[in-house]
């Protein structure tokens, strides 16, 4: 039980499978213990997140074009699901496009993350928001206002 | 209808503190919102209903010292970012006067159970400070750099784009229209 709370459940959904692999090589060289959980859909991670019983992750990284459910329809169904609300949620993209930065924000997004080109970006800027989020849910900070582009 | 509040979390965090004590009649001195002196020693059977009522306001009781010791780094930071004559002074002889350990020990400590440097925090503390102005007020950019003590607005900006990615206006932006957006509006 005391070990389980130091361990961050973080899960990813995306649909190209070179970009999971590297996501996950990089998540396993930082420092902070997680158990990553993978989906290759919006639907697959939907469908995870409702069963009953489920220990929800704390974080999700949410690629926004997939087959089946996208990113942006994940997000909201997340947002409006009470039991959900409280997950951090990451947006993890190749866009970099203002307007859907700023419409993923407004639906209720807390970090923008593009996709790296290299992977020791990739292994940095990972550990930078699972320190974010870290910090929100060990502190005194609002977090209706976490909201960080990467 | 729809109405908005704001919260004072020091006051909510000792008032809970209180009632939860009082409602177990167990004597006590509240020395703020981290912090409660229990006079007389507790059955584990009180400790056990104390931490499940405090559990469903999200308040925990804090057993291991190096947790104990980071949450006292926080708290401390809190009271220096808020008060007036703390500014003047360096974190580190601030922390380390308040605290009665070295800085080194107090930094190395924070690092390596939150994987983040106190300045580091710091710096999120104050952004997220500015952020709630911009949110909850209807302060200026520049007064909210007046009352955070940045040495000027273009600092609190520059510092702003920094840490967050996100320009204030931009923020303040999208904060907007969460608020139009009548999910959010709970």
């Amino acid at each position: 039980m005391e070990n389980n709370k130091n361990i961050l459940n973080i899960a990813l959904a995306d649909d190209d499978m070179d970009d999971r692999m590297l996501f996950e090589e990089a998540i396993e060289e930082i420092e902070i213990k997680t158990k990553l959980s993978l989906y290759n859909n919006g639907q697959e991670l939907m469908d995870a997140l409702n069963l009953p019983n489920v220990i929800l992750p704390n974080l999700i990284f949410l690629d926004l074009n997939m087959p089946v459910k996208n990113g942006m329809q994940c997000l909201k169904e997340i947002r409006m699901n009470p039991n959900l609300k409280g997950i951090t949620i990451a947006i993890y993209s190749t866009s970099s496009s203002e307007k859907d930065i700023e419409e993923t924000f407004v639906n209720g997004a807390n970090i923008y993350l593009n996709k790296p080109n290299n992977f020791s970006k990739l292994r940095k800027s990972v550990e930078r928001v699972l320190q974010l989020d870290w910090q929100y849910h060990t502190s005194n900070l609002n977090k209706d206002n976490f909201l960080f582009r990467l | 209808m729809k109405i908005n509040v704001k919260f004072d979390f020091k006051v909510c965090c000792i008032t809970i503190l209180e009632e939860q004590l009082n409602k177990l009649n167990i004597p006590h001195v509240v020395h703020g919102p981290g912090e409660v002196e229990i006079k007389k020693s507790l059955s584990s059977e009180d400790l056990n209903t104390l931490s499940d009522n405090l559990n469903s306001y999200g308040i925990e009781i804090l057993d291991e010292q190096k947790v104990v010791l980071v949450e006292r780094i926080k708290n401390t930071i809190e009271e220096m970012l808020e008060g007036d004559e703390a500014q003047l002074l360096k974190v580190s002889s601030y922390l380390s006067d308040k605290l009665n350990y070295s800085y080194a020990y107090l930094s190395n400590l924070f690092s390596e159970t939150t994987f983040t440097s106190i300045e580091n925090f710091i710096i999120l503390r104050k952004v997220d400070r500015t952020k709630e102005l911009m949110a909850n007020t209807n302060l200026t950019l520049t007064e909210i750099a007046f009352r955070l003590n940045y040495s000027s607005v273009a600092h609190l900006s520059g510092q702003f784009k920094k840490t967050t990615g996100l320009t204030p206006t931009m923020f303040q932006k999208i904060m907007k229209r969460r608020k139009e957006n009548s999910q959010y509006s709970s």
